[in-house]
Order: C-alpha cells, then structure tokens, then sequence
C-alpha cells in the first residue's frame, strides 16, 4: 500500500484519544506515559533563556502547571471552535484563560497564553500533533491522514475549523465524523445488529443524541439533535461557583482573585463530581489562606438536586430527534451511552424514564468504554475509507446534516433550501436575480438554524456574486448550487444561465479563518518530517527522556521526596540508571521503553507533588514561592500524573 | 452527428472512452462512477415517473447504489473520481428523500410535467398572513372562525389567563382538520393510481385534481401547524 495508515481522532474538550484498526478490532494507541487519554490540555513554557519560541507541552504535564500558572494553560478549547468573538467572551467567564486584548469584532478570536496570541484551531492543532507523534512512535513510520470526530450538532464552522486545525497539525482530514454516528459504528461492529437504537452522548463540553437505523451494515442516521454548550464542565462549574461563594460567604475569603486557587478548588469539584458517580456522597476539604478549613459534605441526592436542570436540558433535544426521526421511544430497540457524563447514576435514570427503558424491561448499553468508544468508532470509519480491510468492506455510514440552510429572503426571513437531518452529502439548487438595471453583484447571506429570522439563525457566510453581465433587472438567471458535503460543510458554485459565464464566487465566512491564514499557523515541526522520519524519532526520545531525567535530578530538593519508601527511592534510582544507559543507544524505542519504565517509578511522587501543589495554590502562597518548596519540576515538559482523576 | 435515440445524450466514459448514455452512474463497460447524469430522480433509481412506489425496494436500491457511489469509497480515489462520488451521492440522496416522502414525490412529479406548484409559498407562508383569496370555499367559514379563536387563544396566553372552554374548542378544530387532511390525502392517492395507469387524457386530468388538492393540503397542514403551535405554547 502506497499510502500509511489512516488513523481515528477524537478531538474531546477534556481528553482526546487516537485509535487505529489493528485487524479486526480498532485498539486505542496509549500516549508515551502508556496512558489512553491525552487530556486536552495546552501549557506554553516559559520563553527561553536565549529568546527563542517557547515550546507548547500537551496533556497531563500541560494539565500539571495550570494550578502553577493558569495564565500559561488553555483547556476545554473545544469550546470555542468556529465561535465569534461575543460568543467567546460569554464562555470565558468560566475560565481562567483571557482574550488577545486587540482582537476586533469579525476575525477570528486570539486567546492570550502566556506571552504569546493563539486561535483556538492553533490550540487543537497543537493537540492533534501531539496524538499524531503519538500514532508515529507506535507506529515507527509517519501518519499523515486522519479521521476526526465532531459533535453530531457542531454548525459548519465549528467543523471548518477542526479541519483546519487538522490542516495546522500535518495532518489530511480524510472525514470528519459525527461523535454519536463514530459511537454506533464501535457498537455495530462485532456484531450483527439491525434495528433502531440511539445513541446518547454527553460528554465534557457538548450534547449530542442520534437515532440511527441499522441494516445490512448500513448504519443510516435518521435524525440527530443535541447542543454544543452542555456537558460535564457545567457540572464542574455549578459546583466550583457553589463552594466559591461559600468560602467567600462564610470564611470571608475572595479566592476568585487566585486563578491558581480557582483551578485548585475546580479540581476539588471534579473529584467530588466523580465520586459520586460510586458513591452515597462526596466531602470538600481545603485548608484556606488564613488557616481555616472550608469543609463540606456533599450527599447524592443534594447533588442530584443541583444537576437535574443542567440534565434535563437533554430531555428536549432527545423528544425533537425521536419526533423527527417520525417513530416513538418504543420502537427504539437499545440507547447507547457515551461520554464520560453518562456515568452519572442520575444521567442514566434520565434516560430510562426519557425511551421508558424499564417498563420494556430494558436497561441503557452501558458496556462501551464512553471514554474511548467515540475514538474506536473513528478507527473504524478510518479503516473503511482506506478501504483496505475486509473486515469493514460491508460497512457504511450514511449521516445527515444537524441544521437546517437557509438563504436569507425580503424582509429578513429564511427561505430554507436543505432541511435538517437531510442525509448528506445533500444539495439545493436556487435561482437569483438582480434588482437594479446593469446591476453586477448580488450579495447572498446564508444561514444556519430552524428559526424563521434570519437575524436568529446563525450565520454562516455572505457570498457576492460578482462578474454578472450587466442586463436589465430581473433578466440575469444566476444558478447557485448549494452542496453540503459528507463532512457537513458547505460548497457553493454558481452560474449565470444566460450568459452561460460561471459567476465568480467570492465566500466571506462569518465565522473562520482564510485559507491563507490557516497556511501561515501550520506548525512548524511536521515538514520536512517523512525523509528522516528514524532520525526525528531519535531525537523525541532522547529529548523526552532527557527532560524525565533532569527531573529526577532535581527531585531530592523536593519536600515530597521525604514522603517516598527507601523502596520507592531504590526503583527511581535504577529506573533512572537503566535509562541513561538507554539514552546512549541509537534505538529509539528502547529509549522511550526506559523512560516509560521511569515515568512509572516516579508516578506516586509526581502525586505528591500534585497535592502539594493545590494546597499551596489554595493557601496563597506566592508563585515563586510554591515554586522554591517545590523544586522546579512541576513546569518538566513530561508527564508524570496520572492521566485520570480517581 | 450523433443520432439522438433516448432524451439521454451519449458521451464517452473518461476512463475506457466507450460510449454511454448519460442518464448512467456507473459506464456499463468498465464500471467506473461517471459524471452526474442528467435524468431525472426518478430514473436514478432506473424507473420511470410513477406516483406508486415500492418503498421497500426504493430502500434497497437506495442501499446498494450508497454503497457504490457514497464519498467513502472513493476517499483515496483521484480529484475527479471524489468529485463525481460526491455530486452523484448528492444527486442520489436528494432523489431518495424526494421519492420516499409521498407528498414530496407528488409535488416533483408534477413539476416535471409542467405543473407550478406551491412555489411562491416556499419559506414564505408565514403565520399571520392568511391569505384569504386562497382559502378553499368550503372551508371559508370555519377558518375565519379559527383565526379569530388562534388569535384570542394568544391574547390570553400573552396576559397569563387560561381559557379552558376555548382550549376545547381548538383542540376540536383541530381533529377535525386532521380528518380534512387524511381525506385530501385518501383523494390523493386515488389520483396516483388514475395517473400511473391511465392515458394522456386521464393523466392530464388527474394532474389538474392533484394540483388543487396539493394546494388544499398545504393550506390545512398550515392551519394545523398553527394550531399545533398556539396550543403547546
């Protein structure tokens, strides 16, 4: 096969994953710390001595420092893909991360990270590489096109920009796929299943619900609904704002003015959120700025209390889709859970009352991972758009659009011309005319929603339709062709009839960047990769290991290290032994084997470190002081938390 | 010259150059997905213009040409290969979902021979904009009544107060235009079967029937969205 292997991503807004088809099963690919999930986070290092470009660290060690120095780390971007500039200012509310301070209305808005601007498509590009290195260091060959997954309800630009972001990483988006769609597919897969089911999906940032009809291998989406603005991190929020106000009410403390504090008190809230989800109730225990001690305990039925208006928010989307999809909840033969939400006991009574699962005796398929199952659905489409298995040739997945299009008309109504749910790709053709005599140009405005005003539909781009012959008014007949292709974005092509001259289409996207920018933010490293592609993976390794080694180093100088057994201590010191032999060797794999070896003697000590670490936050202590108590290692470019919270 | 045999024009498959008619998605001779033809939706799925349709096999036909052309079988395919895989599976889909809806399939078919219908009312029937020169006679009376009951039901929303005795009396109306509809409806596809079956003269006149019952439907199917819509308010 002349081409590589083409691999699945699933972009998350809080973990991202890449899977590839090994045979007949997709199989997640595990990150250099041997862990599944690369957490979506995005940490710029601090400049260099010499003035060069910092380097951006990902995942578990990006996620490290964001309690250290929040105002170098970005998370949850997802959320801001393909949004305007009002739409992200309303979302940063919740987050510690701020807006470039020159960003005009109408481009596309620059998030300040430390001293430097970026995108969000630049943030998850820098994502996407991290998972594309490592696809290649699995693979020891390079992987240059991929699969991502989107939520099913993402509008175009929301996906214009994933594919950008792709773009940026060096990589070829061969598909972008439906988060709950890539979901049925792992579902669908080992076994021969026809019928009807859904697939709910809620994940860290967004909501999605699909129904899909399954038959002959033909995975056929029949209505699909959700919204990209619920998830978890609302959940995380509303208890994060609760214990804010109540440290402010009753322990006369402020810690709103700590973004470090903040972030240390989120993470609070996430391990007591997750907590619940096992058991009957959860406590919150800081040790405050002037020595007093916010203590509080959370039972699950007062949780429950909280959460129900942010679930019950599903609750309309799933009504819509099972409508649209023209059936009823008892013809649905199984709803698939998916995303790290649905573990959620609560979530999970939801949806049962919601397609009366127990009344028909049945319970929701929570057997997939929802953490990986969207990820080994994108291997699986990957795998039958290289075409090169026989264990998916039988396999297609016909998806439909989740907005409707319309053209905005007179008056400033829609006249819509592709309905939602239309499977795609999907196409319209309409027909336009000039209004003044000798008249060149006609502006075309195009809309995305079901509201009947333009104005409250979302818009999607303004096209001029320029080089008109110039005629009376009326008499011009400019075809324009409207084609939503099979990943849900939008193509336009026009013609003027009478004249037969192929119109001249110049498309100004409301929302995105051009092509040119999107040229100029692809990242720098991916290149001249594929020619010494064995001499680049030598140099990762080497780098990474040397980054673990110089950290161990220094760890002695640590508080934490004292808290560690004459065992623990033993195991580093040969782990360490052991790969600074390695690091002499010209065998890359044998490098990264020994510096994973590392990583796994020094995980109860990164730990350490860790709760170390949120307590000085939460207590104030300046940054460069934590910093000396700490040693320098919380800022090491390797990971060595672990990769969940548990 | 060439000799123009069928409506479909012959051209040259790009890949093995044999000749073809263009109404084809695939070149009989080597197989390869060709251009979008220029037939209608009907003969994409290889059938003539009827009102009748075997919706199971149009499933099946839709299945096996989605597995031929769909975009995902061509993804590492050359530029104009993915190009006509995209245009044909566009083509293919918009037939499909214009064929399996009964009244969508109606409405194309009539267009095809000639027929305008409910062109102007496309994103334009709004609420509030009942145009009385198109209410069906019979029904004149009943409407105006409607209209103004819709029109109380949304005053009292508007203030907060509810009017159980005139809730009753929508909900009613509105039973009652869903069997005005079910009957259009009925008449309807008495009509398929005088078009599929009959000469051009019965087929003509089962054209103009189906036309003004078109028109009907629409009207009530607004009426009853609205309605609808006062109601769940």
């Amino acid at each position: 096969m002349a081409e590589g292997r083409v691999v699945g991503i699933d972009l998350g807004t809080t973990n991202s994953l890449v899977a590839y088809m090994q045979g007949e099963a997709p199989v997640v690919i595990p990150g250099v710390d041997g862990s599944n999930l690369v957490p979506s986070v995005v940490a710029l290092d601090p400049i260099p001595a010499d003035g060069s470009r910092p380097t951006v660290t990902v995942g578990n060690s990006a996620r490290r420092v964001l309690i250290e120095t929040p105002e170098r780390v970005i998370y949850s971007v997802k959320r801001l893909m393909g949004r305007g500039l009002s739409e992200v200012q309303s979302e940063l509310k919740f987050f510690p991360f701020q807006l470039a301070d020159d960003v005009q209305e109408g481009e596309v808005p620059r998030i300040q990270l430390g001293e430097l601007r970026f995108t969000p498509p630049e943030i998850s590009a820098y994502i996407l590489r991290q998972l594309k290195r490592n696809a290649e260091r699995f693979f020891g060959a390079p992987v240059t096109q991929a699969v991502i997954t989107v939520p099913a309800y993402f509008n175009d630009a929301q996906r214009q920009a994933t594919k950008d972001a792709g773009r940026m990483a060096g990589l070829q988006v061969l598909r972008l796929v439906n988060e709950p769609t890539a979901a049925a597919l792992a579902y669908g897969l080992d076994r021969a299943k026809e019928g009807t089911i859904a697939v709910y999906d809620l994940g860290g940032g967004t909501f999605d619900i699909s129904i899909l009809k399954l038959r002959d291998g033909i995975f056929e989406v029949q209505s699909t609904n959700g919204d990209t603005h619920l998830g978890g991190d609302d959940i995380d929020n509303l208890l994060l704002t609760i214990a804010l106000d109540e440290i402010h009410a009753e322990h006369g403390v402020d810690l709103r003015k700590h973004p470090g504090a903040v972030q240390a008190v989120r993470k609070a809230a996430i391990e007591a959120k997750i907590r619940l989800s096992t058991e009957a109730a959860a406590q919150f225990d800081i040790e405050l700025p002037n020595g007093d001690r916010y203590q509080r305990e959370i039972p699950r039925a007062v949780f429950e209390q909280l959460i129900e208006p942010i679930l019950e928010r599903t609750a309309g989307p799933c009504k819509q889709a099972i409508a649209d999809a023209g059936i009823t909840p008892a013809q649905i033969d199984e709803v698939v859970m998916v995303g790290g939400s649905t573990r959620i006991p609560a979530v999970r009574q939801l949806v049962d009352d919601l397609f009366h699962l127990s009344a028909r005796g049945k319970k929701p398929h929570i057997n997939l991972n929802p953490d990986e199952v969207v990820a080994l659905g994108a291997a699986v489409q990957a795998d039958i758009l290289a075409g090169t298995s026989k264990s998916t040739e039988e396999m297609l997945l016909l998806d439909v659009t989740p907005l409707s299009l319309g053209i905005e008309a007179l008056g400033g109504t829609v006249a819509r011309i592709i309905q939602r749910n239309s499977t795609i790709p999907a196409s319209a053709t309409e027909h336009f005319t000039t209004g003044v005599d000798g008249q060149t140009n006609v502006a075309i405005h195009v809309v995305q929603g079901e509201r009947e005003l333009a104005a409250d539909c979302r818009s999607l781009a303004r096209f001029d339709l320029k080089g008109i012959p110039p005629m009376s008014a009326g008499l011009p007949r400019i075809e324009v062709r409207f084609l939503i292709d099979a990943d849900g974005i939008l193509q336009v092509s026009a013609r003027e009839q009478r004249s037969g001259k192929a119109a001249q289409i110049e498309v100004k996207p409301t929302y995105g960047l051009t092509d040119e920018q999107v040229e100029s933010m692809i990242l720098e490293s991916f290149d001249h990769a594929e020619e010494d592609f064995a001499a680049r993976l030598l140099i990762e390794a080497r780098n990474e290991a040397e980054t673990i080694l110089s950290a161990v180093e220094r760890a002695p100088r640590s508080p934490a290290w004292a808290h560690l057994t004459n065992d623990e201590r033993t195991a580093i010191g040969l782990a360490r032994d052991y790969l600074i032999k390695a690091k002499k060797t010209e065998d890359s794999a044998a490098i990264r084997e020994a510096t994973l070896i590392l990583d796994h003697a020094t995980r109860r000590f990164a730990e350490l470190m860790m709760e170390a670490a949120v307590t000085a936050a939460i207590r104030g202590k300046t940054m460069d002081a934590a910093g000396e108590e700490l040693g320098d290692e919380l800022t090491a470019p390797h990971p060595m938390a672990p990769a969940e919270f548990k | 010259m060439l000799k123009i045999l069928d409506s479909a024009v012959p051209v040259a498959c790009w890949s093995c150059s044999v000749a073809h008619n263009d109404a084809t998605l695939f070149c009989p001779h080597c197989s390869k997905i060709q251009p979008p033809p220029g037939g209608d939706f009907f003969s994409v799925f290889g059938l003539k213009p009827c009102l009748n349709l075997d919706l199971m096999g149009l499933e099946h036909e839709f299945h096996r040409l989605s597995r031929k052309l769909h975009p995902d079988r061509f993804a590492r395919s050359g530029e104009h290969e993915r190009e006509w895989s995209l245009a044909d599976t566009a083509l293919l889909n918009d037939a499909y979902r214009t064929l399996k809806d009964p009244i969508h399939r109606t409405e194309y078919l009539l267009k095809l021979h000639g027929a305008e219908i409910g062109e102007e009312h496309a994103g334009k029937d709004r609420r509030g904009q009942v145009d009385t020169s198109r209410v069906p006679a019979d029904l004149l009376e009943e409407v105006f009544d409607l209209n103004m009951q819709l029109e109380e039901m949304r005053m009292a929303r508007k203030i907060g107060e509810e009017d159980p005795a005139l809730q009753v009396s929508l909900e009613q109306a509105k039973r009652k235009f869903d069997g005005l509809l079910d009957e259009v409806d009925d008449e309807l596809r008495a009509e398929w079967k005088k078009w599929d079956e009959g000469d051009a003269g019965v087929r003509s006149g089962a054209q103009k029937t189906m036309v003004a019952l078109l028109d009907r439907r629409r009207y009530l199917s607004n009426l009853v969205r609205d309605v609808t819509e006062t109601l769940g308010a």
